[in-house]
């Protein structure tokens, strides 16, 4: 199954009450949507060790700026 | 691979002791309303206990293992052996079992020994204490364990003020030819030692003026090297990363299966650790108590201080196969099952 970019906006949306659905999109500056914090990095961190089985570290996260570079990152250690 | 069981060692008590005074989250001046609502919800603490200055971890283990040796009508002459657990002992030296093995009046002629360890201390002090019991034959044995991490927090360090709390707990373990083995395994990874650490006042970098020195870390962190540091994000992954394959790996070797075990009590790191960790293991709700909603992050004392606050009736009265889980500081992880067989366990104790 190849993975879906707007799957995984939609587990952002679950996993954060505070996005409007379908605001955010894949070109998103991630820090911008809302207010952004250490805690939020946790959040989605733990979303994705749950719902990928990926980790991503707090250097992924500095790297990155929009939805799609995280989703690239995901995709590149994504194994069945 | 430290992965082995101990026969012939019974838990005959457990007692946990927290401090009267009550600190809630929602009172966190230091951050925004909407930072506290998120504090509470994803880091699971709404309220911790915190000591008054000059109460220490080995006040509240005192307290407990009293309640556990006039429960259990033990002469403090049978014991043999006392395991002192904590990252917060009273004096830099002397080490503080010592002082506990007086002030509880044991006799001169029982061991004391203390253990450095956070998070993971609770799975390795029984696993120290009951293969010492086995194996030099002792009797009886008290392990004390806890921390006041409240101490070593800074206020205005978001990371970590709202996390911990403080509790000191105590473990009656006895000898007993009928007992079902403990089953251990036991890991580490010193490579990732700077996760959670205190820099300064140790013998690497000694006290000195600029260690009071307070550094802005990141928005809303300002502490000194005196301080405990918490990096969040490599606490996680690693939790996430090495938790599951030592349960895996102990339920593998004791031919145990996670269904028949009747509860899972993780170390009480955050919510949002304990939960994924939980669903990796697909784990129902119902199996995974929290005790972290009322008293915190705990450091060593948050397994046992979980089975008095949230099964003690439970404890007191079925037979239970619990699966502990213990990871952090250290790094430092291992995974214990222990069968629990009417075990005398008071009710929490204030002090």
């Amino acid at each position: 199954m190849a993975l879906n970019i707007d799957d995984f906006i939609k587990k952002i949306e679950d996993e954060f009450d505070e996005l409007e659905p379908g605001k955010l999109k894949p070109e998103s500056a991630f820090r911008q949507m809302f207010d952004w914090n250490s805690i939020n990095a946790l959040v989605l961190i733990a979303m994705v060790k749950t719902e990928y089985n990926v980790t991503i570290n707090a250097d992924d996260l500095t790297k990155s700026k929009t939805v799609k570079d995280i989703f690239k990152i995901i995709e590149s250690r994504y194994h069945e | 691979m430290a992965t082995f069981s101990v026969p012939g060692i019974k838990v005959s008590g457990l007692a946990a002791c927290v401090p009267r005074k009550e600190v809630s989250n929602y009172d966190y001046r230091w951050v925004t309303a909407k930072e506290r609502e998120q504090l509470v919800k994803t880091i699971g603490v709404e309220k911790r206990r915190h000591v008054e200055k000059g109460t220490t971890t080995s006040d509240m283990c005192q307290k407990a293992a009293q309640s556990l040796l006039e429960g259990l009508q033990w002469n403090t002459t049978e014991i043999e052996l006392l395991i002192f657990v904590s990252q917060t002992r009273d004096y830099l030296i002397p080490q503080t079992s010592n002082i506990l093995q007086h002030k509880l009046g044991l006799p001169t002629t029982a061991i004391a020994l203390d253990i450095s360890l956070g998070c993971s201390g609770y799975v390795y002090g029984l696993a120290v204490a009951s293969a010492m019991m086995n194996s030099f034959g002792l009797s009886k044995a008290l392990l004390l364990v806890g921390d006041i991490s409240s101490l070593n927090s800074a206020y205005r360090d978001k990371s970590t003020y709202p996390l911990f709390g403080d509790a000191g707990t105590a473990t009656a373990l006895e000898r007993f030819e009928d007992a079902p083995l403990m089953h251990f395994s036991l890991e580490g990874d010193g490579s990732g030692y700077k996760a959670i650490m205190i820099p300064d006042g140790g013998m690497r970098h000694i006290v000195s003026k600029k260690s009071f020195e307070y550094k802005k870390i990141a928005p809303g962190i300002y502490r000194t090297p005196l301080h405990i540091a918490l990096d969040g994000i490599e606490v996680f992954n690693f939790s996430l990363r090495e938790v599951v394959p030592n349960i895996n790996k102990l339920l593998a070797f004791s031919g145990q299966d996670l269904a028949t075990v009747d509860y899972i009590i993780f170390h009480q790191a955050n919510r949002l650790i304990n939960e994924t960790l939980r669903k990796m293991l697909k784990i129902p709700k119902e199996k995974v108590p929290y005790s972290l909603y009322k008293f915190g992050n705990t450091s060593s004392a948050s397994i046992p201080l979980t089975i008095v606050s949230e099964l003690r009736n439970h404890v007191q009265q079925d037979d239970l196969l619990l699966l502990l889980s213990a990871f952090g500081i250290g790094l430092s992880w291992a995974t214990a099952t222990v069968e629990f067989h009417k075990v005398f366990c008071p009710e929490l104790i204030e002090l």
